[in-house]
Protein backbone atom coordinates (compact mmCIF):
# COMPACT_ATOMS: atom_id res chain seq x y z
CA UNK A 1 0.00 0.00 0.00
CA UNK A 2 1.20 3.46 -0.80
CA UNK A 3 2.53 5.50 2.11
CA UNK A 4 0.92 8.84 2.74
CA UNK A 5 2.15 11.69 4.91
CA UNK A 6 -0.18 11.66 7.90
CA UNK A 7 1.05 15.07 9.04
CA UNK A 8 -0.36 16.70 5.95
CA UNK A 9 -4.05 17.21 6.63
CA UNK A 10 -6.82 19.52 5.56
CA UNK A 11 -9.42 19.97 8.26
CA UNK A 12 -11.77 22.92 8.24
CA UNK A 13 -13.55 24.63 11.10
CA UNK A 14 -17.31 24.58 10.83
CA UNK A 15 -18.84 28.06 10.43
CA UNK A 16 -22.19 26.87 11.85
CA UNK A 17 -23.50 26.16 15.32
CA UNK A 18 -21.80 22.99 16.59
CA UNK A 19 -23.53 19.88 17.88
CA UNK A 20 -20.34 18.42 19.28
CA UNK A 21 -16.59 18.52 18.78
CA UNK A 22 -13.66 16.28 19.55
CA UNK A 23 -10.19 17.50 20.48
CA UNK A 24 -7.14 15.30 20.02
CA UNK A 25 -9.13 12.08 20.40
CA UNK A 26 -6.89 9.03 20.67
CA UNK A 27 -7.97 5.40 20.90
CA UNK A 28 -5.86 2.48 22.05
CA UNK A 29 -6.81 -1.20 21.90
CA UNK A 30 -4.14 -2.48 24.29
CA UNK A 31 -0.88 -1.49 22.59
CA UNK A 32 -2.57 -0.87 19.28
CA UNK A 33 -2.89 2.86 18.59
CA UNK A 34 -6.12 2.77 16.57
CA UNK A 35 -6.96 6.48 16.36
CA UNK A 36 -4.52 9.40 16.25
CA UNK A 37 -5.38 12.95 17.26
CA UNK A 38 -8.83 13.26 15.74
CA UNK A 39 -10.10 16.84 16.10
CA UNK A 40 -13.40 17.41 14.33
CA UNK A 41 -16.37 19.73 14.68
CA UNK A 42 -19.87 18.52 13.89
CA UNK A 43 -22.52 21.03 12.81
CA UNK A 44 -25.99 21.12 14.36
CA UNK A 45 -28.92 19.82 12.28
CA UNK A 46 -26.71 18.69 9.44
CA UNK A 47 -25.51 15.31 8.22
CA UNK A 48 -21.80 14.58 8.54
CA UNK A 49 -20.38 11.50 6.84
CA UNK A 50 -17.26 9.63 7.94
CA UNK A 51 -15.74 7.75 5.01
CA UNK A 52 -12.66 5.60 4.56
CA UNK A 53 -11.54 2.06 3.86
CA UNK A 54 -12.21 -0.87 6.23
CA UNK A 55 -9.97 -0.58 9.26
CA UNK A 56 -9.46 3.16 8.82
CA UNK A 57 -10.84 3.83 12.30
CA UNK A 58 -14.10 5.53 11.33
CA UNK A 59 -16.33 3.14 13.28
CA UNK A 60 -13.94 3.18 16.23
CA UNK A 61 -14.14 6.96 16.22
CA UNK A 62 -17.94 7.01 15.98
CA UNK A 63 -18.34 4.59 18.89
CA UNK A 64 -16.30 6.93 21.09
CA UNK A 65 -18.82 9.71 20.63
CA UNK A 66 -21.39 8.11 22.94
CA UNK A 67 -18.87 6.11 24.94
CA UNK A 68 -19.73 2.70 23.43
CA UNK A 69 -16.00 1.89 23.44
CA UNK A 70 -15.71 2.15 27.21
CA UNK A 71 -15.25 -1.51 27.93
CA UNK A 72 -13.06 -2.43 24.99
CA UNK A 73 -10.71 0.47 24.40
CA UNK A 74 -8.79 3.24 26.11
CA UNK A 75 -10.01 6.61 24.81
CA UNK A 76 -8.03 9.79 25.46
CA UNK A 77 -8.71 13.38 24.53
CA UNK A 78 -11.75 15.58 24.80
CA UNK A 79 -15.28 15.04 23.46
CA UNK A 80 -17.08 18.33 23.96
CA UNK A 81 -20.89 18.36 24.05
CA UNK A 82 -22.75 21.46 25.27
CA UNK A 83 -19.57 22.73 26.88
CA UNK A 84 -18.93 19.54 28.82
CA UNK A 85 -16.18 17.00 28.22
CA UNK A 86 -18.22 13.79 28.06
CA UNK A 87 -15.07 11.68 27.89
CA UNK A 88 -14.46 12.47 31.55
CA UNK A 89 -14.58 9.64 34.10
CA UNK A 90 -17.14 11.56 36.16
CA UNK A 91 -19.74 11.62 33.39
CA UNK A 92 -22.85 9.40 33.69
CA UNK A 93 -22.56 7.48 30.42
CA UNK A 94 -26.18 6.36 30.50
CA UNK A 95 -27.29 9.97 30.56
CA UNK A 96 -24.93 10.76 27.66
CA UNK A 97 -26.47 8.02 25.54
CA UNK A 98 -29.96 9.44 26.03
CA UNK A 99 -28.72 12.57 24.24
CA UNK A 100 -26.40 10.87 21.77
CA UNK A 101 -28.00 7.72 20.44
CA UNK A 102 -26.62 5.08 18.09
CA UNK A 103 -27.90 2.88 15.25
CA UNK A 104 -25.73 -0.09 14.35
CA UNK A 105 -24.60 -1.78 11.18
CA UNK A 106 -26.75 -4.85 11.60
CA UNK A 107 -30.41 -4.22 12.53
CA UNK A 108 -30.83 -5.27 16.16
CA UNK A 109 -34.49 -5.04 17.18
CA UNK A 110 -35.31 -6.51 20.59
CA UNK A 111 -37.11 -9.85 20.74
CA UNK A 112 -40.29 -7.97 21.63
CA UNK A 113 -43.27 -6.52 19.80
CA UNK A 114 -42.79 -3.51 17.51
CA UNK A 115 -44.54 -1.28 20.03
CA UNK A 116 -42.45 -2.53 22.94
CA UNK A 117 -39.24 -2.03 20.98
CA UNK A 118 -39.99 1.66 21.12
CA UNK A 119 -41.65 1.95 24.52
CA UNK A 120 -39.25 -0.26 26.45
CA UNK A 121 -36.53 2.33 27.00
CA UNK A 122 -39.11 5.10 27.43
CA UNK A 123 -40.84 3.22 30.23
CA UNK A 124 -37.54 2.52 31.93
CA UNK A 125 -36.90 6.23 31.83
CA UNK A 126 -40.07 6.98 33.70
CA UNK A 127 -42.66 7.71 30.99
CA UNK A 128 -45.72 5.82 32.21
CA UNK A 129 -48.57 7.69 30.57
CA UNK A 130 -50.21 5.44 27.98
CA UNK A 131 -51.26 8.26 25.68
CA UNK A 132 -47.81 9.80 25.72
CA UNK A 133 -46.29 6.39 24.94
CA UNK A 134 -48.69 5.82 22.04
CA UNK A 135 -47.95 9.29 20.75
CA UNK A 136 -44.22 8.65 20.83
CA UNK A 137 -44.66 5.31 19.04
CA UNK A 138 -46.62 6.94 16.24
CA UNK A 139 -44.35 9.98 15.96
CA UNK A 140 -41.14 8.02 15.90
CA UNK A 141 -42.42 5.42 13.44
CA UNK A 142 -43.60 8.22 11.16
CA UNK A 143 -40.24 9.95 11.48
CA UNK A 144 -38.57 6.71 10.42
CA UNK A 145 -41.05 6.27 7.53
CA UNK A 146 -42.22 2.95 8.91
CA UNK A 147 -45.64 3.88 10.25
CA UNK A 148 -47.67 3.06 7.14
CA UNK A 149 -46.11 -0.38 6.87
CA UNK A 150 -46.59 -1.48 10.49
CA UNK A 151 -49.44 0.58 11.97
CA UNK A 152 -51.77 -2.45 12.01
CA UNK A 153 -49.13 -4.83 13.36
CA UNK A 154 -47.75 -2.90 16.31
CA UNK A 155 -48.14 -5.86 18.64
CA UNK A 156 -46.46 -8.35 16.36
CA UNK A 157 -42.92 -9.46 17.00
CA UNK A 158 -40.28 -7.11 15.63
CA UNK A 159 -38.20 -10.14 14.64
CA UNK A 160 -40.66 -10.81 11.81
CA UNK A 161 -39.75 -7.53 10.05
CA UNK A 162 -37.55 -7.45 6.97
CA UNK A 163 -33.98 -6.17 7.31
CA UNK A 164 -34.81 -2.71 6.00
CA UNK A 165 -37.91 -2.38 8.18
CA UNK A 166 -35.98 -3.62 11.21
CA UNK A 167 -33.30 -1.00 10.63
CA UNK A 168 -35.91 1.76 10.34
CA UNK A 169 -37.46 0.45 13.57
CA UNK A 170 -34.02 0.79 15.21
CA UNK A 171 -33.88 4.40 13.99
CA UNK A 172 -37.43 4.98 15.31
CA UNK A 173 -36.40 3.48 18.64
CA UNK A 174 -33.61 6.05 18.93
CA UNK A 175 -35.77 8.93 17.73
CA UNK A 176 -38.46 8.11 20.32
CA UNK A 177 -35.93 8.92 23.04
CA UNK A 178 -35.71 12.43 21.54
CA UNK A 179 -31.94 12.56 21.46
CA UNK A 180 -29.89 15.48 20.19
CA UNK A 181 -27.50 13.61 18.01
CA UNK A 182 -27.94 10.40 16.02
CA UNK A 183 -24.86 8.29 15.35
CA UNK A 184 -25.23 5.72 12.57
CA UNK A 185 -22.63 3.04 11.94
CA UNK A 186 -23.01 1.91 8.31
CA UNK A 187 -26.79 1.60 8.79
CA UNK A 188 -27.50 0.55 5.21
CA UNK A 189 -24.58 -1.76 4.48
CA UNK A 190 -26.60 -4.91 5.18
CA UNK A 191 -29.60 -3.74 3.14
CA UNK A 192 -30.78 -3.90 -0.47
CA UNK A 193 -30.82 -0.75 -2.66
CA UNK A 194 -34.54 -0.04 -2.13
CA UNK A 195 -34.26 -0.25 1.66
CA UNK A 196 -31.10 1.83 1.46
CA UNK A 197 -32.95 4.55 -0.46
CA UNK A 198 -35.69 4.57 2.17
CA UNK A 199 -33.14 4.90 4.97
CA UNK A 200 -31.51 7.79 3.14
CA UNK A 201 -34.87 9.55 2.68
CA UNK A 202 -35.53 9.02 6.37
CA UNK A 203 -32.20 10.59 7.30
CA UNK A 204 -32.79 13.59 5.03
CA UNK A 205 -36.09 14.12 6.82
CA UNK A 206 -34.59 13.68 10.29
CA UNK A 207 -31.88 16.18 9.43
CA UNK A 208 -34.35 19.00 10.13
CA UNK A 209 -34.45 18.20 13.83
CA UNK A 210 -31.38 16.12 14.53
CA UNK A 211 -27.64 16.34 14.13
CA UNK A 212 -26.58 13.20 12.30
CA UNK A 213 -23.15 11.61 12.06
CA UNK A 214 -23.01 8.62 9.75
CA UNK A 215 -20.22 6.16 9.00
CA UNK A 216 -20.43 4.77 5.49
CA UNK A 217 -18.17 2.98 3.05
CA UNK A 218 -20.57 3.86 0.27
CA UNK A 219 -19.19 7.07 -1.29
CA UNK A 220 -22.31 7.70 -3.39
CA UNK A 221 -24.31 7.60 -0.20
CA UNK A 222 -22.03 10.17 1.43
CA UNK A 223 -22.23 12.45 -1.58
CA UNK A 224 -26.03 12.09 -1.74
CA UNK A 225 -26.91 12.90 1.84
CA UNK A 226 -23.99 14.47 3.72
CA UNK A 227 -23.35 18.18 4.18
CA UNK A 228 -19.82 17.59 5.45
CA UNK A 229 -17.53 14.64 4.96
CA UNK A 230 -14.45 13.47 6.83
CA UNK A 231 -11.95 11.07 5.27
CA UNK A 232 -10.30 8.56 7.58
CA UNK A 233 -7.19 6.57 6.74
CA UNK A 234 -5.16 4.20 8.93
CA UNK A 235 -6.38 5.78 12.16
CA UNK A 236 -5.90 9.37 11.01
CA UNK A 237 -8.40 11.99 9.89
CA UNK A 238 -6.73 13.34 6.77
CA UNK A 239 -9.38 15.60 5.32
CA UNK A 240 -12.59 17.23 6.50
CA UNK A 241 -14.56 19.68 4.39
CA UNK A 242 -17.87 20.41 2.72
CA UNK A 243 -18.95 17.19 0.99
CA UNK A 244 -18.93 18.71 -2.47
CA UNK A 245 -15.32 19.83 -2.10
CA UNK A 246 -14.21 16.43 -0.81
CA UNK A 247 -15.63 14.75 -3.89
CA UNK A 248 -14.69 17.36 -6.49
CA UNK A 249 -11.52 19.09 -5.33
CA UNK A 250 -9.88 17.07 -2.56
CA UNK A 251 -6.81 18.75 -1.07
CA UNK A 252 -5.05 15.62 0.12
CA UNK A 253 -3.53 12.96 -2.13
CA UNK A 254 -4.93 10.04 -0.10
CA UNK A 255 -8.48 11.41 -0.34
CA UNK A 256 -8.15 11.90 -4.06
CA UNK A 257 -6.87 8.35 -4.53
CA UNK A 258 -9.64 6.92 -2.37
CA UNK A 259 -12.56 8.68 -4.05
CA UNK A 260 -11.19 7.97 -7.52
CA UNK A 261 -10.70 4.31 -6.69
CA UNK A 262 -6.89 4.31 -7.03
CA UNK A 263 -6.38 3.10 -3.53
CA UNK A 264 -3.63 0.71 -2.40
CA UNK B 1 -7.69 -46.49 -2.60
CA UNK B 2 -9.51 -43.64 -4.28
CA UNK B 3 -11.32 -40.88 -2.44
CA UNK B 4 -14.74 -42.30 -3.15
CA UNK B 5 -13.94 -45.66 -1.53
CA UNK B 6 -12.35 -44.04 1.51
CA UNK B 7 -15.36 -41.79 1.90
CA UNK B 8 -17.69 -44.78 1.73
CA UNK B 9 -15.69 -46.64 4.36
CA UNK B 10 -15.62 -43.62 6.69
CA UNK B 11 -19.36 -43.08 6.30
CA UNK B 12 -19.98 -46.75 6.94
CA UNK B 13 -17.93 -46.73 10.14
CA UNK B 14 -19.71 -43.60 11.39
CA UNK B 15 -23.15 -45.09 10.67
CA UNK B 16 -22.10 -48.25 12.48
CA UNK B 17 -21.00 -46.29 15.57
CA UNK B 18 -24.22 -44.26 15.66
CA UNK B 19 -26.25 -47.45 15.25
CA UNK B 20 -24.36 -48.88 18.22
CA UNK B 21 -25.27 -45.93 20.45
CA UNK B 22 -28.90 -46.11 19.35
CA UNK B 23 -29.04 -49.86 19.87
CA UNK B 24 -27.83 -49.55 23.46
CA UNK B 25 -30.44 -46.88 24.20
CA UNK B 26 -33.27 -48.77 22.53
CA UNK B 27 -32.30 -51.99 24.32
CA UNK B 28 -32.14 -50.29 27.74
CA UNK B 29 -35.37 -48.34 27.33
CA UNK B 30 -37.13 -51.29 25.74
CA UNK B 31 -36.07 -53.70 28.45
CA UNK B 32 -37.08 -51.38 31.29
CA UNK B 33 -40.40 -50.41 29.71
CA UNK B 34 -41.37 -53.94 28.58
CA UNK B 35 -40.62 -55.52 31.95
CA UNK B 36 -42.01 -52.58 33.93
CA UNK B 37 -45.08 -51.20 32.17
CA UNK B 38 -47.29 -54.32 32.67
CA UNK B 39 -46.93 -53.83 36.44
CA UNK B 40 -47.87 -50.16 36.36
CA UNK B 41 -51.52 -49.65 37.17
CA UNK B 42 -53.63 -46.93 38.70
CA UNK B 43 -53.54 -48.91 41.92
CA UNK B 44 -49.72 -49.09 41.76
CA UNK B 45 -49.44 -45.31 41.34
CA UNK B 46 -51.95 -44.39 44.03
CA UNK B 47 -51.39 -46.76 46.92
CA UNK B 48 -48.74 -46.69 49.66
CA UNK B 49 -45.72 -48.97 49.68
CA UNK B 50 -45.88 -52.16 51.72
CA UNK B 51 -42.97 -53.24 53.89
CA UNK B 52 -43.75 -56.97 54.13
CA UNK B 53 -46.81 -57.90 52.11
CA UNK B 54 -47.01 -57.99 48.32
CA UNK B 55 -49.03 -55.51 46.25
CA UNK B 56 -47.52 -52.22 47.50
CA UNK B 57 -47.58 -49.07 45.41
CA UNK B 58 -45.39 -46.03 44.97
CA UNK B 59 -47.74 -43.14 45.70
CA UNK B 60 -45.55 -41.51 48.37
CA UNK B 61 -42.30 -42.12 46.51
CA UNK B 62 -43.66 -40.53 43.35
CA UNK B 63 -44.88 -37.48 45.26
CA UNK B 64 -41.63 -37.24 47.24
CA UNK B 65 -39.59 -37.26 44.05
CA UNK B 66 -41.60 -34.41 42.57
CA UNK B 67 -41.68 -32.42 45.81
CA UNK B 68 -37.93 -32.81 46.27
CA UNK B 69 -37.38 -31.66 42.71
CA UNK B 70 -39.51 -28.55 43.22
CA UNK B 71 -37.72 -27.68 46.48
CA UNK B 72 -34.33 -28.22 44.84
CA UNK B 73 -35.25 -25.90 41.99
CA UNK B 74 -36.57 -23.27 44.41
CA UNK B 75 -33.24 -23.30 46.25
CA UNK B 76 -30.89 -23.65 43.30
CA UNK B 77 -32.55 -21.50 40.63
CA UNK B 78 -32.02 -18.05 42.22
CA UNK B 79 -28.40 -18.87 43.07
CA UNK B 80 -27.74 -20.28 39.61
CA UNK B 81 -29.44 -17.31 37.96
CA UNK B 82 -27.26 -14.87 39.88
CA UNK B 83 -24.03 -16.70 39.20
CA UNK B 84 -25.00 -17.36 35.58
CA UNK B 85 -25.63 -13.65 35.02
CA UNK B 86 -22.37 -12.78 36.75
CA UNK B 87 -20.31 -15.24 34.69
CA UNK B 88 -21.92 -14.28 31.41
CA UNK B 89 -22.32 -10.52 31.77
CA UNK B 90 -20.06 -9.12 34.46
CA UNK B 91 -17.10 -11.45 35.05
CA UNK B 92 -13.87 -9.95 33.70
CA UNK B 93 -11.74 -12.29 31.66
CA UNK B 94 -9.06 -12.99 34.26
CA UNK B 95 -7.72 -15.74 36.52
CA UNK B 96 -10.37 -15.21 39.22
CA UNK B 97 -13.11 -15.97 36.72
CA UNK B 98 -11.07 -18.96 35.57
CA UNK B 99 -10.95 -20.27 39.14
CA UNK B 100 -14.72 -19.78 39.53
CA UNK B 101 -15.40 -21.66 36.28
CA UNK B 102 -13.10 -24.52 37.30
CA UNK B 103 -14.75 -24.66 40.74
CA UNK B 104 -18.17 -24.95 39.11
CA UNK B 105 -16.89 -27.78 36.93
CA UNK B 106 -15.30 -29.63 39.86
CA UNK B 107 -18.53 -29.30 41.83
CA UNK B 108 -20.45 -30.91 38.98
CA UNK B 109 -18.07 -33.87 38.80
CA UNK B 110 -18.11 -34.71 42.54
CA UNK B 111 -19.25 -38.32 43.05
CA UNK B 112 -22.84 -38.20 44.26
CA UNK B 113 -22.26 -40.64 47.10
CA UNK B 114 -19.58 -38.33 48.49
CA UNK B 115 -21.97 -35.39 48.36
CA UNK B 116 -24.57 -37.59 50.06
CA UNK B 117 -22.23 -38.51 52.92
CA UNK B 118 -21.11 -34.91 53.26
CA UNK B 119 -24.73 -33.80 53.43
CA UNK B 120 -25.41 -36.52 55.98
CA UNK B 121 -22.60 -35.36 58.29
CA UNK B 122 -23.22 -31.64 57.90
CA UNK B 123 -26.99 -31.23 57.62
CA UNK B 124 -28.47 -34.41 59.02
CA UNK B 125 -26.09 -34.84 61.98
CA UNK B 126 -24.43 -31.50 62.73
CA UNK B 127 -27.34 -29.21 61.93
CA UNK B 128 -29.81 -31.67 63.50
CA UNK B 129 -32.03 -31.66 60.45
CA UNK B 130 -32.45 -35.41 60.61
CA UNK B 131 -33.28 -37.35 57.46
CA UNK B 132 -35.42 -34.76 55.75
CA UNK B 133 -36.58 -33.45 52.40
CA UNK B 134 -34.76 -30.20 53.17
CA UNK B 135 -31.41 -31.97 53.71
CA UNK B 136 -32.03 -33.93 50.51
CA UNK B 137 -32.92 -30.79 48.57
CA UNK B 138 -29.73 -29.05 49.71
CA UNK B 139 -27.63 -32.07 48.72
CA UNK B 140 -29.32 -32.14 45.31
CA UNK B 141 -28.69 -28.42 44.98
CA UNK B 142 -24.98 -29.23 45.08
CA UNK B 143 -25.37 -31.23 41.88
CA UNK B 144 -27.89 -29.09 40.22
CA UNK B 145 -26.16 -25.77 40.84
CA UNK B 146 -23.17 -26.24 38.53
CA UNK B 147 -25.31 -27.64 35.72
CA UNK B 148 -27.88 -24.91 36.09
CA UNK B 149 -25.28 -22.14 36.35
CA UNK B 150 -23.57 -23.33 33.20
CA UNK B 151 -26.81 -23.65 31.28
CA UNK B 152 -28.02 -20.19 32.28
CA UNK B 153 -24.61 -18.76 31.37
CA UNK B 154 -24.73 -20.50 27.99
CA UNK B 155 -28.29 -19.37 27.30
CA UNK B 156 -27.30 -15.77 28.03
CA UNK B 157 -24.21 -16.11 25.85
CA UNK B 158 -26.43 -17.30 23.00
CA UNK B 159 -28.13 -13.89 22.97
CA UNK B 160 -26.43 -11.72 20.37
CA UNK B 161 -24.05 -9.01 21.52
CA UNK B 162 -26.05 -6.67 19.25
CA UNK B 163 -28.95 -6.84 21.72
CA UNK B 164 -26.77 -5.60 24.56
CA UNK B 165 -25.38 -2.80 22.41
CA UNK B 166 -28.92 -1.83 21.42
CA UNK B 167 -29.96 -1.53 25.05
CA UNK B 168 -26.86 0.38 26.12
CA UNK B 169 -27.04 2.76 23.17
CA UNK B 170 -30.54 3.80 24.28
CA UNK B 171 -29.14 4.94 27.60
CA UNK B 172 -30.28 1.90 29.59
CA UNK B 173 -27.99 0.75 32.38
CA UNK B 174 -26.26 -2.60 32.10
CA UNK B 175 -28.59 -4.05 34.71
CA UNK B 176 -31.73 -2.87 32.92
CA UNK B 177 -30.35 -4.15 29.62
CA UNK B 178 -29.70 -7.56 31.14
CA UNK B 179 -32.99 -7.94 33.01
CA UNK B 180 -35.21 -6.33 30.38
CA UNK B 181 -33.66 -7.42 27.09
CA UNK B 182 -31.07 -10.17 27.40
CA UNK B 183 -32.85 -12.30 29.99
CA UNK B 184 -36.23 -12.42 28.20
CA UNK B 185 -34.46 -13.29 24.96
CA UNK B 186 -32.61 -16.11 26.75
CA UNK B 187 -35.73 -17.41 28.50
CA UNK B 188 -36.65 -20.26 26.10
CA UNK B 189 -33.12 -21.64 26.36
CA UNK B 190 -33.01 -21.28 30.13
CA UNK B 191 -36.37 -23.03 30.63
CA UNK B 192 -35.45 -25.90 28.32
CA UNK B 193 -32.19 -26.46 30.14
CA UNK B 194 -33.78 -26.27 33.60
CA UNK B 195 -36.24 -29.00 32.69
CA UNK B 196 -33.48 -31.16 31.23
CA UNK B 197 -31.42 -30.77 34.40
CA UNK B 198 -34.55 -31.64 36.38
CA UNK B 199 -34.47 -35.08 34.77
CA UNK B 200 -31.07 -35.72 36.29
CA UNK B 201 -32.13 -34.54 39.73
CA UNK B 202 -35.25 -36.67 39.49
CA UNK B 203 -33.28 -39.87 39.01
CA UNK B 204 -30.60 -39.23 41.64
CA UNK B 205 -30.35 -41.90 44.37
CA UNK B 206 -26.92 -42.08 46.02
CA UNK B 207 -26.95 -38.54 47.40
CA UNK B 208 -30.43 -39.00 48.84
CA UNK B 209 -29.98 -42.28 50.69
CA UNK B 210 -28.10 -40.49 53.47
CA UNK B 211 -29.93 -37.17 53.37
CA UNK B 212 -33.61 -37.51 52.50
CA UNK B 213 -33.63 -40.97 54.03
CA UNK B 214 -34.94 -44.35 52.98
CA UNK B 215 -38.39 -44.32 54.50
CA UNK B 216 -41.64 -42.86 53.32
CA UNK B 217 -43.81 -42.10 56.35
CA UNK B 218 -47.54 -42.01 55.79
CA UNK B 219 -48.59 -38.43 55.19
CA UNK B 220 -51.93 -36.70 55.00
CA UNK B 221 -52.49 -35.30 51.49
CA UNK B 222 -55.33 -33.15 52.75
CA UNK B 223 -53.15 -31.26 55.24
CA UNK B 224 -51.81 -28.14 53.51
CA UNK B 225 -49.94 -26.71 56.48
CA UNK B 226 -46.21 -27.29 55.86
CA UNK B 227 -45.48 -26.72 59.58
CA UNK B 228 -47.61 -29.72 60.53
CA UNK B 229 -45.57 -32.91 60.91
CA UNK B 230 -48.23 -35.07 59.25
CA UNK B 231 -48.62 -32.74 56.27
CA UNK B 232 -47.46 -33.92 52.86
CA UNK B 233 -45.82 -30.50 52.44
CA UNK B 234 -43.75 -30.76 55.62
CA UNK B 235 -40.14 -30.60 54.49
CA UNK B 236 -38.55 -31.80 57.73
CA UNK B 237 -39.86 -35.34 57.28
CA UNK B 238 -37.85 -38.18 55.75
CA UNK B 239 -38.80 -38.87 52.16
CA UNK B 240 -37.87 -41.87 50.08
CA UNK B 241 -37.85 -41.11 46.36
CA UNK B 242 -38.49 -43.38 43.37
CA UNK B 243 -34.78 -43.97 42.68
CA UNK B 244 -34.05 -44.68 46.35
CA UNK B 245 -37.06 -46.98 46.46
CA UNK B 246 -35.66 -49.04 43.59
CA UNK B 247 -32.36 -49.38 45.40
CA UNK B 248 -34.06 -50.17 48.69
CA UNK B 249 -36.42 -52.93 47.57
CA UNK B 250 -33.58 -54.61 45.72
CA UNK B 251 -31.09 -54.56 48.58
CA UNK B 252 -33.07 -54.67 51.81
CA UNK B 253 -36.60 -55.30 50.68
CA UNK B 254 -38.42 -58.25 52.20
CA UNK B 255 -41.60 -57.98 50.16
CA UNK B 256 -42.17 -61.09 48.04
CA UNK B 257 -42.81 -58.99 44.93
CA UNK B 258 -39.63 -56.86 45.13
CA UNK B 259 -38.69 -57.60 41.51
CA UNK B 260 -42.12 -56.53 40.26
CA UNK B 261 -42.08 -53.33 42.30
CA UNK B 262 -38.60 -52.34 41.19
CA UNK B 263 -39.29 -52.95 37.51
CA UNK B 264 -42.59 -51.04 37.74
CA UNK B 265 -40.91 -48.18 39.57
CA UNK B 266 -38.08 -48.05 37.03
CA UNK B 267 -40.59 -47.80 34.22
CA UNK B 268 -42.39 -44.92 35.97
CA UNK B 269 -39.08 -43.15 36.57
CA UNK B 270 -38.03 -43.47 32.94
CA UNK B 271 -41.43 -42.37 31.64
CA UNK B 272 -41.42 -39.26 33.85
CA UNK B 273 -37.90 -38.33 32.67
CA UNK B 274 -38.93 -38.86 29.04
CA UNK B 275 -41.93 -36.63 29.68
CA UNK B 276 -39.60 -33.95 31.08
CA UNK B 277 -37.52 -34.09 27.90
CA UNK B 278 -40.57 -33.87 25.69
CA UNK B 279 -42.02 -31.02 27.73
CA UNK B 280 -38.71 -29.14 27.57
CA UNK B 281 -38.61 -29.34 23.79
CA UNK B 282 -42.23 -28.34 23.34
CA UNK B 283 -42.02 -25.46 25.79
CA UNK B 284 -38.79 -24.17 24.26
CA UNK B 285 -40.21 -24.30 20.75
CA UNK B 286 -43.49 -22.69 21.81
CA UNK B 287 -41.77 -19.84 23.63
CA UNK B 288 -39.37 -19.23 20.76
CA UNK B 289 -42.26 -19.13 18.31
CA UNK B 290 -44.16 -16.68 20.48
CA UNK B 291 -41.18 -14.36 20.56
CA UNK B 292 -40.12 -14.53 16.94
CA UNK B 293 -43.00 -15.37 14.66
CA UNK B 294 -46.04 -13.26 14.06
CA UNK B 295 -48.61 -13.63 16.77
Amino acid sequence: MQEYDYNQTHIIDIPLEKAMTTENLQVFYGDNHAMHDASLQFPRHRITALIGASGSGKSTYLRCLNRMNDRIANVQGKIMYRGIDINSKKINVYEVRKHISMVFQRPNPFAKSIRENITFALKRNGIKDKQELNKRVEESLKAAALWDEVKDDLDKSALALSGGQAQRLCIARCVAMKPDILLLDEPASALDPISTAKIEDTLMELRKNYSIIIVTHNMQQASRIADYTAFFHMGHVLEYDVTEKIFTTPQIKATEDYISGNFG
Amino acid sequence: MNSKTSNNIATGVIYFLVAGVLAILVFLLGYILITGIPHVSWHFLTSAAQSFAAGGGIRDQLFNSLYLLVLTLIISFPIALGSGIYLSEYAPDNWVTGVIRTAVEVLSSLPSVVVGLFGFLLFVVNFHMGFSILAGAIALTFFNLPLLTRSIEESLQDVSELQREAGLSLGLSRWKTITGIVLPAALPGILTRIILSAGRVFGEAAALIYTAGQSAPTVNYGDWNPMDSASFLNFMRPAETLAVHIWKVNTEGVTPDAAVISSGTSAVLIVVILLFNLLARMLGRWLYKRMTATK
